[in-house]
């Protein structure tokens, strides 16, 4: 039994979420392999060496790697994973693009977004939008599996020494290309992974009025996400987007300002250890899952907000 | 050029599920149903290219139970040309609906095939992909910006990162975030001119593929519930509150 786990990253460094998926492979097996396939990514193929957990570090390098067109990086993928027992990626947006790819030309049914492992072939993963978990066994003799990162710790990152062993590359059907990627670039700490994080809903109005959020943000070093309404809106882009259709964050502090609550919200923050919302409706769902809620009119509160951060001596970031 | 847009029939989604109580599902009966939300931004794609002359003909396929046909009626409501309901009365995983759709795919030849990016009951977010990969065709997923050029299909994909610009030949998938479009209202005349519009009904068994299902569910329950917080009366106390109870800031 080994684990081909396939790394993300921008080709410069590591994306911190292939830790958290190292650490949930090692509760399947210990044996874990990882994928870097990049170009000129030499440092992140080093960068996985050192994490303890890795057994092993395939690298393999070609230009038509570097944006990890799925179309480009399956054949690769299935061509390894003849040795191994499970092809496991991140359910983020980078493992939800190639892994059903895979598993498909393997005749596997993937299981995708698993939040807790029971053995290697049992797993938890959330339906209806998190409103109920499944507990689900797969038959197949070899899994696919995409792991929810944010249900799980990051493995530690240094005293490793894992071999780096190069890989060929593999014929590519050359039917897509990559234009662009417009990234929002931020010196906030990443949604995934704030320990504070402050949205915004509808109620904000404008994306003019994120300023308040903003300021908040900058006091508490927090990351900022939105509903969709607020991201449909236009006040703010789509990568803020927290929910069933957007990302999954689990900070110490989660607060919500002008959000109503539905359950698609809901789903991408109700795990967060302590939630405030900040709403003018008393009766909006959102307050049935916050730990502090506060009936206010927003105009009003955020500035107080700000006000009374302000006067601590100390805040944690 | 001709499109394809596979269309599945959820629980609706301002619906609060009911876990069963023996842990099998979710409770369905009497439940409302609708079309799954992203699938009718994909009918919509469809329909506007339509209009625009640059599609000649769009199908509407599901695959589920007699009541599947419903989703299938509704895209014929919009504009969709034609429908085909492939019955089955047992859940089929996003494999063997990928496979059962290269059936359809191979039958009926489209240059494109439009779907959801995500079905909100199982949340699998497979099925495009999977297709994409059993027919060897490129994909563009998560889509919340498409435009056809000649022989491509420029796709902007929402992505973690922001927004990414991708290039795709034809023939292709596509899957569909809800900001795709703005889905249209069926007006009543062309509901009742839908009636009349051709749905093909297929069985699974004819089409010769082994759909049986790899994942065997053990076990549905109830998330664990929050307990129940407080509410403050002022801002002041709310940031006490945080500093000194929860001590998270
Ligand atoms: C398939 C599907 C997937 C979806 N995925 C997601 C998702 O991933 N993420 C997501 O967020 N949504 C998602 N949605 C949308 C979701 O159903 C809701 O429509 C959305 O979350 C509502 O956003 P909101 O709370 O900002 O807006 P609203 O529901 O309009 O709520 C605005 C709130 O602001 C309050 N407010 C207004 N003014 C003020 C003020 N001055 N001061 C204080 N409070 C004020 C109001 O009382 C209200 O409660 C999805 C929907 C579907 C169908
Ligand atoms: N039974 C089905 N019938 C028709 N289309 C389906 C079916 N199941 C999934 N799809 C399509 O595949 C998309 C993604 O579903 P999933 O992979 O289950 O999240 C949906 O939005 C639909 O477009």
């Amino acid at each position: 039994m080994s684990i081909l786990l396939i790394a993300e990253h921008d080709n410069s460094s590591l994306k911190v979420f292939t830790l958290n998926v190292i650490y949930a492979a090692s509760k399947i097996n210990a044996d874990i392999h990882v994928l870097v396939a990049g170009n000129k990514s030499e440092n992140v193929a080093k960068e996985v060496a050192a994490v303890p957990l890795v057994k092993k570090v395939l690298y393999s390098e070609s230009p038509n790697y570097e944006n990890y067109l799925a179309e480009n990086i399956t054949p690769l993928i299935v061509k390894l994973a003849e040795g191994y027992t499970h092809i496991i990626a991140s359910a983020n947006t980078f493992g939800k693009n190639f892994m059903p790819r895979v598993a498909a030309l393997l005749d596997i049914s993937q299981v995708s977004d698993i939040m807790t492992i029971n053995s290697p072939d049992t797993f938890v993963r959330p339906i209806y939008a998190g409103n109920a978990f499944a507990t689900v066994k797969s038959s197949d003799k070899k899994k696919c599996i995409t792991i929810r990162p944010t249900s799980f710790d990051p493995a530690p990152t240094s005293g490793g020494s894992a071999s780096i062993e190069k890989i060929d590359v593999v014929d590519i059907p050359n039917i897509s290309k990559f234009i662009k990627r417009e990234e929002a670039k931020s010196e906030r700490p990443e949604l995934g992974t704030a320990r504070v994080v402050i949205s915004g809903g509808r109620g904000m109005q404008s994306g003019d009025n994120f300023k308040l959020i903003n300021a908040i943000a900058d006091k508490l070093n927090a990351a900022i996400g939105a509903s969709r309404a607020a991201v449909d809106a236009g006040y703010i882009s789509n990568d803020h987007q927290v929910g069933q259709t957007g990302k999954v964050v689990v900070p110490d502090l989660y607060i919500a300002v002008g959000i109503s609550g539905a359950i698609q919200h809901l789903a991408g923050m109700k795990e967060s250890k302590i939630i405030v919302a900040i709403n003018k409706d008393g009766e909006a769902p959102i307050f049935s899952i916050a730990d502090y809620g506060l009936e206010a009119d927003l105009f009003d509160a955020l500035p107080q907000f700000l006000e009374e951060l302000n006067k601590l001596n100390t805040i944690q970031k | 050029m001709k499109i394809l847009v596979a269309v599945k029939r959820v629980i609706d989604y301002n619906v609060q599920i009911r876990v069963k109580e023996d842990g099998t599902g979710v409770h369905t009966d009497n439940v409302k149903m609708s079309t799954n939300p992203p699938d009718d931004n994909a009918v919509e794609e469809a329909v506007k290219l339509k209009e625009s002359g640059k599609a000649k003909e769009v199908i509407a396929v599901t695959i589920g139970e007699e009541k599947a046909q419903e989703t299938v009626r509704k895209a014929l409501a919009v504009g969709v040309d034609r429908g085909i309901h492939v019955k089955t009365d047992s859940y089929v995983e996003p494999l063997g609906v990928a496979k059962i759709l290269k059936k359809i795919v191979e039958k009926e030849k489209p240059d494109l095939v439009f779907m959801g990016k995500q079905a909100i009951d199982d949340d699998c977010n497979q099925t495009g992909q999977m297709l994409a990969a059993l027919l060897g065709w490129s994909q563009g997923t998560f889509a919340s910006k498409i435009q056809l050029k000649d022989k491509i299909v420029q796709v902007i994909r929402e992505v973690d990162e922001g927004l990414e610009t991708i290039e795709i030949n034809l023939p292709a998938i596509v899957t569909c975030d809800l900001r795709l479009n703005e889905p249209r209202y069926a007006s009543l005349p062309n509901i009742m001119k839908a009636k009349k519009k051709p749905i093909e009904q297929i069985f699974v068994k004819d089409l010769g593929v082994n759909v049986t299902n790899r994942i065997q569910q053990l076990k549905v329950e109830e998330p664990p519930k929050r307990k129940g917080g407080i509410k403050v009366k002022t801002v002041a106390e709310l940031v006490s509150k945080l500093k000194n109870e929860a001590k998270v800031i």
